[in-house]
């Protein structure tokens, strides 16, 4: 009933090769089986967000959704965000905006504001609220986090 | 925080969906679509299915288009494919402002329209969807496919008509008249959360006057249905605030409210005067 299946993560364009049991969640499959640990587990039932990746370039859930469901879609998690030393315009604007204080919930908000970016460009400063109530956050307030994703969407835009 | 064991089957086709589903329906499994309820639920434990059968890479399940006189929804069409309008007219924004009070942006990129009739909370936005449009839905299996009307698939707190070894397939929305008026309104404590109340209200105006209301509330009873003292409140009349008042009341006085710990039955009542009013004013905006 617990029997594993051969499965590969690609994961910032790399593969991994791992063999999970059916119940395994993507999130923890990332972390435990192909040891990145920049996604963060929080809830482990869909509402915090910490966990948010992008599969196939849409920000999800990654503690609701099974890592056999991933096999051979294109994952991508906060380690790919910079470019070697450079860090992506959004990671510089949470910097730059104090978009983060114990940092547990920042690789959720990036990816999640990373993905929604890239899908709608021109989404608009309110509809932007709007989808950062998708995560928690218990430190910032949220005012710094929602400041940090408009100046990168600014930058983003531009580029 | 972890779901049990479970074994998981990979359907490519609607007809290995239900060749599993009369295999392993009987042995404790069930339908994944998009997991958004499941997952949790299961990683609760409180459901533990020995069998997923997840319908994720069957082909064709994915179909979002117009059938004559409808709107048929695919069992694997995610909420996400509604953030723009999906036709032209009003159904399609209707739709498209339906959606946004569902969950979050990533929920929507997984959970379906169908996964949510299936599911059947009470609190459901599509639930309400289905039930105020008169929704048909096809359910199918290997002893063959029927098509149900909401009323009769709609059956509780997460409950439906659905047997075990059937699958909800396709959501059939009738298409509305381009002079068609809708309003929506949910109350909810937080973005995204359940709807601890909600209306939604489709009407035409005929030489100035309501014709054909279907006026809908959801989160408030075991089920979303149509209100029909308060469609017969809105009929033959002109919209003023004072008719949107009385719906509202009528709307209160013919629920079967349900009660929890943070709403009563007076609360919920009240809560359902005032979605369905404020429903209706959103419908002249």
């Amino acid at each position: 009933m617990s029997d594993k299946t051969d499965i590969t993560l690609i994961i910032n364009g790399q593969s991994h090769a791992i063999r999970v049991e059916s119940r395994r969640t993507l999130a923890d499959a990332i972390r435990e089986d192909c040891g990145q640990t920049g996604t963060h587990i929080g809830c482990e039932h869909g509402v915090c967000g910490a966990c948010t990746v992008l599969v196939n370039g849409e920000p999800v859930r990654a503690c609701l959704m099974f890592a056999q469901q991933a096999d051979g879609k294109q994952i991508r998690t906060v380690e790919g965000l910079a470019n070697g030393d450079e860090m992506h315009p959004m990671q510089r604007a949470f910097m730059e905006n104090h978009g983060l204080q114990c940092g547990f919930c920042t690789p959720g908000f990036l990816m999640l504001a990373v993905g929604v970016l890239e899908r709608e460009p021109d989404i608009s400063d309110r509809d932007l609220v709007d989808v950062l109530s998708s995560n928690l956050c218990r430190c910032t307030g949220y005012q710094n986090i929602i400041k940090a994703v408009r100046a990168a969407a600014v930058e983003m835009r531009q580029s | 925080m972890k779901p049990a064991p479970f074994t998981r089957h990979v359907p490519r086709t609607v007809d290995e969906v239900v060749s599993a589903l009369a295999e392993f329906a009987p042995l404790d499994g069930r339908i994944l679509a998009g997991g958004q309820s499941l997952v949790p639920i299961m990683a609760f434990r409180m459901a533990r299915p020995a069998h997923l059968i997840d319908i994720n890479e069957v082909e064709g399940l994915d179909r979002l288009a117009v059938d004559g006189d409808y709107l048929s929804i695919g069992a694997r069409v995610r909420h996400g494919a509604f953030h723009k309008p999906v036709i032209d007219g009003p159904l399609g924004k209707l739709l498209a402002f339906v959606v946004s009070h569902i969950a979050h942006y990533p929920i929507r990129m997984r959970g379906t329209f169908c996964g949510s009739l299936a599911h059947a909370d009470p609190a459901s936005e599509w639930c309400l969807v289905a039930a105020t449009l008169d929704a048909s839905l096809v359910v199918k299996s290997v002893r063959g496919e029927r098509i149900v009307p909401v009323t009769d698939f709609l059956e509780g707190i997460m409950s439906t008509s659905l047997a075990e070894d059937e699958f909800l397939a396709e959501a059939r929305l009738p298409l509305l008249p381009d002079d068609t008026k809708f309003g929506f309104y949910e109350f909810s404590r937080r973005a995204g959360d359940f709807a601890m109340s909600a209306a939604l209200v489709t009407y035409r105006l005929v030489d100035g006057v309501i014709a054909d209301a279907h006026v809908g509330i959801g989160g408030a009873e075991d089920r979303a249905r149509r209100i029909l003292e308060a469609e017969d409140v809105l009929n033959g009349n002109a919209p003023s605030p004072d008719l949107f008042v009385a719906a509202g009341e009528a709307a209160a006085n013919a629920i079967e409210p349900l009660e929890d710990i943070q709403t009563t039955a007076e609360y919920r009542c009240d809560l359902v005067r005032a979605v369905t009013r404020r429903a209706l004013e959103r419908s002249l905006l």
